[in-house]
């Protein structure tokens, strides 16, 4: 159950960001399992039992804020600042992280495509950065996150407009390890 | 600035110079006939008004079978490409002398080349040549230059970029820069599932050499000052590391593969360092430099914001960087020796990044925000002054010819990633784009050791 439950957390994300995304960097196992491997491997499947109607255990109330928030905080031009809007965001995600300590994160940063290649690899990280702290002055363990820039190597969307830009500048919080 | 980008026939180089006066416009050389693996079409979209009208004979041959090597035909291609000569036409050649005392001067007077290289193709011995040429004046029979270079037959196309050094740097003053490299990036497809690809290929396209394949990002070559190896970031690991590999034998080292960012290498002049950006655990992002004999590092900044884009000064004492400790990129120089007192460089404009020095040290090709468009510009240490040289929209990573001649960088076309490089007065331009995909981060080798 906890694994339809994930993969709706996959779906939502999906829709939030508005493209394709890896599924292993999203929620696919239980924090008490020792198990590896990408056990979410389709998203389609979420329309099943969310466990509404029962007792809900603190972290999976986590899990239905974290799924319908998502995993992903966009910023402005240049910037590395957290808007109000995505404050929820990152709450929901400090949440869920808290209610599952053994559960790392890895927080991708990235850039719109102006400007120099490596100086938007700084950029990406300062993002990352911000985004972890925030994680952390919520409670989060220092060993739960790992942070990654690619600056503008791997864009959401494609063209060079704002539209396309604005989808580009942001943090990804992957759940895959 | 007229940028022409039309694809043009081929002008009759053998007119009158009034039509030489008009651009060179747009001449086509597709480059590709020669390899199979050739992936780069290079058009130059503007030449120089005024270029020197040349005749590079077909060198004389004999032998059973036809020459191994068109050298005249690379020679010619070669100083056409560069925008500052005029080569005439082959078929406009009533005469193929082979040597000095063949050539009848008033009939290339007549022509209209004020010079002509004539020379030989000389067996000497199992797969062994020499190239022997002659180069002069036309219009007063003056001899220039006479050379004999011993070569190969796969070594052949890298002696008629020699011999197309020697005509152009004896008639320019400038050493020419053919027998050059350049390592660039090529990526295919849309992301997610992209294929990057570096790429090491001579100045003109050809002899297309693949370094490293990953469908996961590479990023920033770097040749070291030997020209022998690259140094890259490949996020191959799903986080950024740096290599060095030696091109000759594909033999490669990780040098760096810390927590957060590793990025941004740049090779000390005397090849045994490496100035690299890190953000370590903490992901503060600074310019450290790396001895990569013994592995130990050096913070070079100091500063909380964003330091990168490491570059050395050509005397090995200074480092030049990116930093946005002022609120927006600007280039400061540390000196390698006392790194906590950084200078700032450029004053000009919101944006200035990615430093890369001129081969004679006194100016820095940079990526310039102009007006809401990135482009290329050089500053002039000394002065400061800022000049813009190119005209896109998202220009970047500037990259000198080892002559200081020309910038080579990344621009977009029809939001396609391409090349081009653009002659430091402006005046010559070409453009280079991938038959498949984008290509990007181009980078200038050195000159070959000789």
């Amino acid at each position: 159950m906890r694994i339809t439950q994930l993969a709706l957390v996959l779906a939502t994300a999906f829709a939030l960001a508005g493209c394709p995304k890896k599924v292993d960097t999203l929620p696919d196992k239980p924090a008490d399992s020792g198990s590896t491997g990408s056990s979410t491997s389709t998203t389609g499947a979420g329309t099943t039992d969310t466990s509404s109607g029962s007792q809900m255990s603190s972290d999976q109330a986590a899990l239905q804020e974290l799924q319908k928030l998502g995993t992903t905080i966009y910023f402005d031009y240049d910037k590395a600042e957290i808007k109000q809007e995505f404050v929820p965001v990152v709450a929901a995600n400090a949440k869920y992280l808290n209610a599952n300590t053994a559960r790392k994160v890895r927080l991708e940063g990235h850039t719109d495509e102006r400007g120099s290649r490596e100086y938007n690899i700084g950029l990406g990280e300062r993002r990352a950065q911000t985004v972890r702290r925030a994680l952390m002055l919520q409670g989060v363990g220092e060993a739960q996150i790992v942070t990654v820039s690619y600056g503008e190597e791997r864009p959401a969307a494609g063209g060079s407009d704002e539209t396309a830009y604005g989808k580009n500048r942001r943090v990804e919080i992957g759940y895959g390890q | 600035m007229l940028r022409m980008i039309h694809v043009m026939s081929k002008p009759m180089f053998s007119s009158a110079k009034s039509c030489m006066s008009r651009w060179l416009a747009s001449i086509a050389l597709t480059l590709l006939s020669a390899s199979a693996q050739s992936q780069l079409v290079i058009e130059i979209t503007k030449g120089q008004a005024n270029a020197i009208p040349i005749a590079i004979v077909p060198l004389g041959w004999q032998g059973p079978v036809a020459a191994p090597f068109d050298v005249a035909g690379v020679v010619a291609a070669d100083l056409e490409r560069s925008g500052r000569f005029a080569p005439l036409e082959r078929r406009d050649m009533i005469e193929k002398p082979t040597s000095g005392e063949e050539i009848r001067f008033q009939d290339w007077k007549y022509l209209k080349s004020d010079y002509i290289a004539v020379g030989k193709l000389v067996p000497d011995g199992v797969d062994r040549f020499q190239v022997q040429f002659e180069l002069y004046n036309v219009l007063n029979g003056q001899r220039l230059l006479g050379q004999r270079i011993p070569s190969t037959t796969a070594a052949l196309r890298a002696t008629a970029h020699r011999m197309a050094d020697m005509i152009y740097q004896q008639l320019t003053g400038t050493p020419g820069a053919f027998a050059t490299r350049v390592a660039f990036l090529n990526v295919e497809g849309t992301p997610p599932s992209q294929r990057y690809k570096l790429i090491v290929a001579d100045a003109d396209g050809e002899n297309q050499q693949n370094i490293a394949d990953s469908p996961e990002p590479l990023m920033s070559p770097a040749w070291s000052p030997d020209g022998q190896s690259l140094a890259y970031v490949s996020f191959e690991s799903k986080n950024a590391a740096i290599y060095v590999q030696t091109l000759r034998t594909g033999e490669r080292r990780r040098v760096s593969a810390r927590a957060g960012i590793n990025g941004a290498p740049a090779w000390s002049p005397d090849g045994k360092q490496l100035a690299l950006t890190l953000s370590r655990k903490d992901g503060d992002v600074d310019v450290y430099t790396l001895d990569l004999g013994n592995q130990m590092l050096t913070r070079m900044t100091f500063d909380n914001g964003i330091d990168t884009e490491p570059q050395w000064s050509s005397d090995g004492k200074k480092i030049y960087f990116t930093s946005d400790r002022a609120g927006s990129p600007q280039i400061y120089e540390v000196d390698v020796a006392d790194p906590r007192s950084p200078r700032r460089v450029t004053f000009e404009g919101s944006y200035n990044a990615r430093p890369r020095m001129s081969p004679d040290g006194k100016k820095l090709a940079v990526v310039h925000l102009d007006n809401g468009a990135y482009r290329i510009a050089t500053v002039d240490l000394a002065s400061k002054a800022v000049q813009i040289l190119s005209q896109g929209r998202q220009d970047e990573s500037p990259s000198f010819a080892p002559n200081g001649s020309t910038v080579i960088y990344a621009t977009q076309e029809r939001g396609r990633g391409v090349l081009a490089t653009i002659s430091v007065d402006g005046r010559v331009q070409q453009r280079l784009a991938a038959i498949r995909g984008e290509v990007r981060e181009p980078v200038w080798g050195p000159f070959p050791s000789k």
